[in-house]
């Protein structure tokens, strides 16, 4: 118990630096998340309409065998040190499960309840957006879920080109060799995970109940 | 609404999808007058799905021509069309993330009806193929069974109370006590409100109980097209009578209604005379008429609808029969 008191401590002590850690790695995941969502949103539902789709998924599946570390070594040489490089390295991590995700939930969507609502009468943006998007939103939800937890697992490794985030503390731990603060930037990490996934189930409830 | 349903017309329509070697509706030209029960049987990959969804244009033909009340739907914008075509299929094909009354309430909404006149119409609909309004209206489809949520299906399609009912082996996934009862309340709902309906089976029972005027299809084309008494006299080919066993003519007349042969009761009293229920099949007004009666009176309670006679029934038969 002697490591809970220490990490208390520590983080009684270094507040400020802590929350610029956290501020700084919330900005630079919701960045990353809402930039991943923009672009692969519309691609996914795209992709799901088009005999072409099936392949570009397969690709960018391919994608997702690359490790977050090896994804920063890759955009360094190229964007240099900094927000830019981070943003978009995790932009390319969490591009995969939404866009999978998307594709699929579109895909999966009954097919004669969309034969019946076009039957109906219900213009083609009228079948996206009643019948098609709900039906779709708990899938595509999940994707997002996902994302966000890779994105915020991954931010920890922003400090190692110099972006900051919450890894700047860990890695200190680990230099200094300070558990204490090793465990409060690993924990903080993780409860943003957490947190995340939580606000996009929290998310997906609201949607869901007023599609 | 009270203008007569109106006429679909197919000119030789024929479909050829992309890739395919065979066309899979092969120059059809068929009139369904307004008004009538048409039922399209055939065996699986005929064309009937196809050919049914030309109507309200799911399919675009390759080439001919749809006219529905003489107007050419190519000309008619899609969406116009197909809000005044009801449309059933066998998957139903209900929203899962919408309850019951959602579901039927679908088209009233898309058309911009008031909530009021909405909720009417949703509780009569849901009421009209018998599931109590109450218990049923906030149910999701997934929470009913199969002949439930076809009879949801059915209420959705007749919402805006469409002229014409298209209607794609419906009952083809309900189990046969409740098909048979299904049938029964299509044909009170036709005999209510007269509406052109369109009906695909490959099932010939129910396309003998259903039909006014039967389509039978084979290899994308229509092999006959007649009135059933009269296909079942007169069948025009070798494969019609195989597929509707014509052999089999006692089975058959149990399908069809007596209304297929009735006439005017004339002028005679007929109180003491033998009678049948406005329900039976012409098979029970045979048996009868085979034990000695000249005529059977056809009552709906007390009632008199008419009058069934063996003359009449070859008449029926002779009706039509040289069309095909
Ligand atoms: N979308 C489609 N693409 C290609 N071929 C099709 C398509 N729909 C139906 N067909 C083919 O057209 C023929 C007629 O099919 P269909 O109209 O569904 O028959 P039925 O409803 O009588 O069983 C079949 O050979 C079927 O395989
Ligand atoms: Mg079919």
């Amino acid at each position: 118990m002697h490591l809970v008191a220490q990490s208390l401590d520590f983080a009684l002590s270094h507040r400020p630096e802590i929350v610029v850690a956290l501020r700084q790695h919330i900005a630079l995941s919701a960045a990353a998340i809402a930039a991943a969502s923009a672009i692969c949103l519309p691609l996914g539902v795209a992709a799901s309409r088009r005999p072409w789709g099936r392949s570009v998924i397969t690709a960018v599946n391919a994608v997702r065998v690359i490790p977050s570390l090896a994804l920063l070594a890759f955009v360094l040489p190229w964007l240099g040190l900094g927000f830019t490089s981070a943003l978009i390295a995790l932009i390319v991590l969490a591009c995969p499960p939404i866009l999978v995700n998307t594709d699929i939930a579109f895909r999966g969507v009954d097919q004669y309840a969309i034969e019946a609502a076009r039957a109906m009468g219900m213009s083609d943006a009228q079948i996206l957006l009643r019948v098609q998007t709900p039906l779709a939103l708990p899938v595509v939800f999940s994707g997002l879920r996902l994302a966000s937890i890779e994105v915020v697992a991954s931010a920890t490794l922003a400090t190692l080109i110099g972006a900051g985030g919450l890894g700047d503390i860990i890695m200190a731990g680990l230099e200094l060799e300070q558990p204490a603060e090793l465990l409060v930037g690993s924990l903080l990490a993780a409860l943003l995970a957490v947190a995340a996934a939580a606000a996009f189930s929290a998310g997906e409830r609201l949607a869901v109940a007023r599609s | 609404m009270s203008a007569s349903p109106p006429e679909i017309r197919f000119d030789d329509v024929v479909k050829t999808f992309g890739g395919a070697a065979r066309a899979a509706v092969n120059g059809v030209t068929l009139s369904i007058p307004g008004g009538t029960f048409a039922v399209i049987l055939g065996p699986s990959g005929c064309g009937k799905t196809t050919l049914l969804k030309t109507v309200n244009r799911l399919i675009e033909p390759s080439s001919g021509f749809i006219f529905v009340g003489g107007v050419d739907t190519a000309s008619v914008d899609p969406v116009r069309l197909r809000r005044g075509m009801g449309y059933v299929i066998q998957n139903v094909g209900l929203f899962p993330h919408m309850t019951v009354s959602e579901n039927i309430a679908t088209v009233p909404r898309l058309v911009g009806q008031d909530d009021a006149q909405i909720r009417r119409r949703v509780d009569e609909l849901i009421d009209v193929v018998h599931l109590p309004p109450a218990e049923y209206r906030e149910r999701r489809p997934r929470a009913l069974s199969g002949g439930q949520q076809q009879r949801v299906g059915l209420a959705r399609a007749l919402a805006a109370d469409p002229p014409i009912l298209l209607m794609d082996e419906p009952f083809g996934a309900v189990d046969a006590i409740e098909r048979t009862h299904l049938q029964d309340e299509v044909a009170a709902l036709h005999a209510q409100r007269a509406r052109t309906v369109l009906f695909v089976t490959h099932d010939v029972d129910e396309a003998f109980r259903l039909a006014d005027l039967l389509i039978v299809m084979r290899d994308g084309r229509v092999e006959q097209s007649a009135p059933p008494l009269a296909m079942l006299a007169r069948p025009a080919t070798a494969f019609v009578s195989d597929l509707i066993g014509a052999d089999d003519v006692v089975r058959r007349l149990r399908a069809i209604h007596v209304s297929a042969a009735l006439e005017p009761a004339g002028e005679t009293d007929a109180a003491d005379e033998p009678s049948v229920d406005s329900h039976a099949s012409l098979g029970d007004a045979l048996s009868l008429l085979l034990d000695g009666a000249a005529r059977l009176a056809v009552r709906d309670g007390a009632d008199l609808r008419g009058v069934i006679t063996v003359a009449g029934i070859l008449r029926a038969a002779r009706r039509g029969a040289t069309a095909s």
